[in-house]
């Protein structure tokens, strides 16, 4: 490879590692969110509430240096195909820093009115995003569709965990009125831990994209095992 | 530590749309290490008898690092870059007034040689003009007449080291006796370069060096100015604004005779600061 080949093939790498970097950031965050609403640990709670300043600020690095290496090294074909998918996964990766602090937030004011309430799917679905992310972070630092592939087939689930959750919580709500503010917030959790599963669909299509030059959102061309 | 440089802009074009930027603060995308001024313009006009073909141009062109210029056919880009080694004192009638400093000399003041300012500041054309000589003759020659190695071991050395310079030993090591005339086009612009490279120049201009080259060529030339750019001070003319993009740390846009802007590359084309810049980067004139 020649040292302009290099230098750009480094400018690729790098922007990878940032984004496994970031990936990284905000899965741990989202795993200190969700310990803390299942074990009542405030200061975890406190911890990730208290804002996600160093996920910004990385996202905004990675896509001045996704920006750079388009206007100056002209990619096309595969190149092209990572750097684009970049700055797309870099957006997710930031929103599901942002859904971190939701839960956070959301968790203490759940705590903080005091009425406990049964939500057993909550940790399922948990464990289902935590999975999800975990797995489409893997797919795209290693250009795995199999991977992807498992993530693209798990949302569907995901999604109807979270209307099983809803409806639960509302039925909870009209037998006890007066749980309201703390169901919400519940529900809030809920709702948020969905879109976690979406954003890692998001990253989970981009991996076909890159790997296969693919569009697969939307189910378009997508073949599943349900 | 030294401040970055500051690449002062002028010109006298039309009025722009936005304000001038007139000092360009330091970049991280620039080595911290960075550069003293190589070249220093002033106020440089040229004129081919009564014609003027430059404006009042402006600029400080930082050393080690590679500076691109860039604009329309007939811009002045190339006069620009002949000013900086005096190549137009050739051309009948030609007249440069301002001032042109390079080691803290004006280069067109009075007791400067032509011919010693041509060896710090060595030249590199679009059509490649190998000596009708060997592949080391043709550094040799140069090295020869400027007394650069006292005997054969040494002359040896400097032409090796001048052709792993310009990424070419490798490919001729075998053959240095063989006529520089046999080699390939791009092969034979990398001698133009290893042979300017011998004689140790501090700048080294390069005037298209790569327009006559197929596209594997021209990428082992953009290599190899890729390369040098930490040793050397490059300036170097490109019709292919692409090129300017990958190659260069610096860019200059020139459009009728003046220097419209000058920055780093990832600002000129990612959010230059003139209109003008922005349409001739854009493919909108030019």
């Amino acid at each position: 490879m020649t040292s302009t080949g290099r230098h750009f093939q480094a400018g690729i790498d790098e922007l990878k590692r940032e984004l496994a970097t970031q990936g990284t950031t905000v899965a741990t965050r989202l795993a200190h969110a969700v310990r803390g609403l299942a074990s009542r640990d405030i200061h975890a709670l406190d911890e990730v509430a208290i804002g996600d300043a160093e996920v910004n600020a990385r996202q905004m690095a990675i896509d001045d240096k996704a920006f750079k290496l388009l206007a100056l090294q002209q990619p096309v074909a595969i190149d092209l195909r990572v750097i684009v998918a970049a700055i797309k996964v870099n957006a997710d990766l930031e929103r599901i820093g942002d859904l971190a602090v939701n839960i956070a937030e959301a968790s203490r004011r759940y705590f903080d009115y005091g009425q406990i309430v049964e939500q057993e799917l909550l940790p399922r679905m948990a464990d289902a995003a935590q999975a999800m992310l975990q797995w489409a972070l893997e797919a795209f630092v290693h250009g795995n569709v199999g991977l992807a592939q498992s993530v693209l087939e798990r949302d569907d689930a995901l999604d109807t965990l979270r209307d099983q959750a809803f409806r639960r919580l509302a039925d909870t709500m009209a037998k006890n009125p007066g749980v309201i503010p703390s169901v919400l917030e519940l529900m809030l959790v809920a709702r948020h831990l969905e879109r976690i599963g979406d954003h890692a669909t998001n990253i989970a299509e981009d991996v076909f994209f890159i790997v296969a030059g693919e569009d697969v959102r939307h189910h378009a061309g997508l073949a599943t095992s349900e | 530590m030294p401040a970055a440089p500051m690449p002062v802009m002028t010109t006298t074009a039309p009025a722009p749309s936005r304000p001038l930027t007139t000092v360009v603060p330091p970049s991280r995308a620039l080595p911290v290490d960075a550069p003293q001024v190589a070249i220093d313009v002033e106020k440089l006009s040229f004129f081919y008898g009564a014609k003027q073909a430059l404006f009042d141009i402006t600029a400080k062109l930082p050393a080690k690092l590679v500076t691109a210029f860039i604009g329309p056919s007939g811009c002045g880009k190339s006069t620009f870059l002949r000013t900086m080694n005096r190549m137009n004192d050739v051309v009948p009638g030609a007249r440069v007034t301002g001032k042109l400093i390079v080691d803290g000399r004006d280069i067109n003041g009075p007791g400067i040689d032509p011919v010693s300012l041509r060896r710090e500041v060595g030249m590199v054309f679009q059509k490649s003009n190998p000596f009708p000589k060997s592949i080391h003759e043709n550094i040799a020659y140069g090295v020869r007449l400027n007394r650069l190695a006292p005997d054969r071991a040494s002359m040896n050395d400097i032409v090796e080291e001048s052709l792993r310079n310009a990424a070419l030993w490798d490919e001729v090591k075998d053959r240095l006796h063989d006529s520089a005339l046999a080699l390939s086009g791009g092969q034979q612009q990398r001698l133009c370069i290893a042979r300017a490279l011998a004689i140790k120049p501090k700048i080294l201009l390069m005037d298209e060096p790569a327009s006559a080259l197929d596209p594997i060529a021209t990428q082992r030339i953009e290599e190899l100015i890729y390369e040098l750019r930490s040793k050397f001070t490059i300036v170097i003319v490109t019709h292919n604004m692409q090129q300017a993009a990958r190659v260069s740390d610096m860019t200059a846009l020139f459009w009728l005779g003046k220097l419209v802007e000058f920055d780093r590359t990832e600002k000129i084309f990612t959010n230059p600061a003139e209109k003008l810049t922005e349409d001739y980067v854009t493919g909108r004139f030019g």
